[in-house]
């Protein structure tokens, strides 16, 4: 199952789904295809100023650019997802996209969305680290396996 | 090269990194980034106090206090957020202060949206590079010698004559051809003077047609507004040191500058609509018969609320006029209205975006309408707005000045 994690580009998080045959959706990818389609210059991230016109699907044009240049790829991961692990009060290490705002907003589409989504709490010691991992395992089994 | 320190939040995933380095390789600066790391970011997050949500803010933070540290090399700072975005707009602000009172690097600040192009940011890279290599000269409080300076606005040209401190020869004309008129301009400001422009020792070009006019009277200092209204601005208000806010509500756009010591930190330039322009208020003394310089003093005599004028449009706006001189309204109320629907809108428009400092420094053409000054101070809950003798002439009187910082004319 194709699953969205947040935050979205963090590495523990999709390495966890992966390891139980899911396919985590993760923003590093969306980027990397932007810094690779050889039609688009724009560096650092080859983001344009399309993005944010993009990211109107998600939020207003009175909202700031760099929350829909965000929307812009992090939307398309949560219209595709079939299942959501949210990670809350993570440290910058763990994972981040940088602006509260669209933390804020990508967290309320994945609940809004209505798909099985496991809501955690970073762990802070060693047994809650591992109860975590264990309560994302037992979540990540319990969904229909990929292709399967 | 002047390294030009980025603090910003979003500009990647605005789109709009390029056209920042784009902007600032144009004046041969250099955009670095602050270096922070993680544990950097949360020790000096605690230690400026400010509690930020967003993480992209924060490592504002810490890039600012790397460079207060002295952890980075840079020349200038370059400070910039999402339009619109209340946290980043407060940071922004507070990073500037901070920065400005523990370094003595020039800051411009900045809030962006996607479609800001490397051309708006000219003007700002421009003036962070001119004032780190030419802080010495920025830095001239006082005129010397016999300077010239010429102001080729869009819709007016000044010249300004100046010996030791003092200006001696003045001139204000429409600009119809920039050459031409520059050349006019010079022989009236020279014309009640004993010299002749072969005894100027130095000569100053602002203004939009500052390139062309530069080339054709070789020029010995071509600078952007920015930074010459702001010194001509200080010079001219006796405020060389501190804080203050440069407004020139033009005849056709608007310019706000913030001041820090005299040298500029932030700027926008705009008019949406005609309806917040010098134009709309040409247009109402028209309409009430009464000429230009006369419709300031009119509008002190009236009352703003007895009228309804408070459009965006300069057509829909001399309509609101009309109707409301037909329903009774005196001239004066009308005039009154008129400079408060002007002011009104700068403030929405503009003012808004920036951080306005007091004493506001009101200048141009404009700021010889009395009652658009006072309605400016109203709209702003009664800041000081000062309005310095020769403020039409900011430009000429900033560039005669600077001018004369760079030695005799050879």
């Amino acid at each position: 199952m194709k699953i969205a994690i947040f935050p979205p580009n963090s590495l523990i998080l999709a390495d966890l789904v992966e390891r139980k045959g899911h396919e985590p959706l993760v923003i590093m990818k969306e980027i990397q295809k932007k810094v690779t389609d050889p039609e688009i210059d724009s560096p650092p991230l080859n983001i344009t100023e399309k993005e944010p016109i993009k990211g109107l699907k998600y939020a207003a044009i009175e909202v700031p650019s760099g929350v829909r240049g965000r929307m812009a790829i992090f939307g398309p991961l949560i219209d595709e997802s079939n299942a959501a692990i949210i990670m809350e009060e993570a440290p910058f290490g763990f994972g981040c996209i940088g602006c509260a705002r669209a933390n804020e907003l990508s967290m309320y589409f994945l609940r809004k969305k209505g798909i099985p989504t496991l809501e955690l709490k970073y762990p802070t010691s060693r047994e809650e680290t591992i109860e975590v991992v264990n309560q994302i395992n037992t979540f990540l089994d319990e969904l229909e396996e990929k292709n399967g | 090269m002047v390294k030009i320190a980025q603090i910003s939040c979003g500009t990647e995933y605005s789109g709009i990194q390029k056209e920042i380095e784009k902007a600032a390789a144009t004046f041969d600066a250099k955009i670095i980034i602050p270096e922070a790391d993680l544990d950097y970011i949360d020790e000096t997050y605690e230690k400026f106090g400010f509690n930020a949500a967003s993480s992209g803010i924060r490592l504002m933070i810490a890039r600012a206090m790397s460079i207060v540290e002295g952890k980075t090399d840079a020349d200038a700072v370059f400070i910039a957020t999402c339009f619109r975005c209340a946290e980043g707009a407060l940071v922004r602000n507070e990073i500037r202060r901070f920065i400005q009172q523990n370094t003595n690097l020039p800051v411009v600040t900045y809030s962006f949206t996607e479609r800001t192009k490397a051309d708006e940011l000219f003007i700002r890279m421009e003036a962070l590079s001119t004032i780190v290599a030419r802080k010495s000269l920025l830095a001239r409080e006082k005129q010397e010698g016999l300077t010239m300076g010429i102001d080729s606005g869009s819709t007016t040209t000044k010249v300004v004559i100046m010996e030791n401190n003092k200006i001696i020869g003045k001139a204000w004309l429409p600009t119809t051809d920039v050459i031409g008129s520059a050349e006019e301009g010079i022989k009236i400001a020279l014309e009640n003077t004993e010299y002749g422009l072969s005894d100027v020792e130095g000569i100053g070009i602002t203004g939009y047609g500052r390139l062309t006019i530069g080339k054709h009277l070789n020029a010995d200092l071509i600078q952007e507004e920015l930074s010459v209204n702001s010194k001509g601005a200080v010079f001219l208000a006796d405020h060389q040191k501190g804080e203050a806010t440069v407004l020139d509500i033009g005849g056709m756009d608007n310019k706000v500058i913030t001041i820090n010591d005299g040298m500029p930190d932030n700027f926008t330039m705009g008019g949406i609509c005609a309806g917040a322009s010098g134009r709309f208020l040409e247009i109402t003394a028209r309409r009430l018969g009464v000429d230009i310089s006369e419709l300031g003093g009119l509008a002190l005599r009236g009352n703003y609320k007895n009228a309804m004028l408070d459009s965006y449009c300069i057509v829909f706006g001399i309509q609101d006029l009309v109707t409301s001189l037909a329903a009774g309204s005196s001239k004066e109320d009308v005039a009154a209205a008129a400079c408060f629907s002007v002011a009104e809108q700068v403030y929405e428009q503009q003012l808004q975006e920036i951080d306005v400092r007091a004493p506001v420094i009101q200048v141009g053409g404009t700021s010889l309408i009395e009652g658009l000054v006072e309605a400016v101070s109203t709209i702003l809950g009664g800041i000081e707005v000062i309005v310095p003798k020769n403020s039409q002439h900011i430009g000429a009187v900033g560039a005669a000045l600077l001018v004369s910082g760079l030695g005799a004319r050879k």
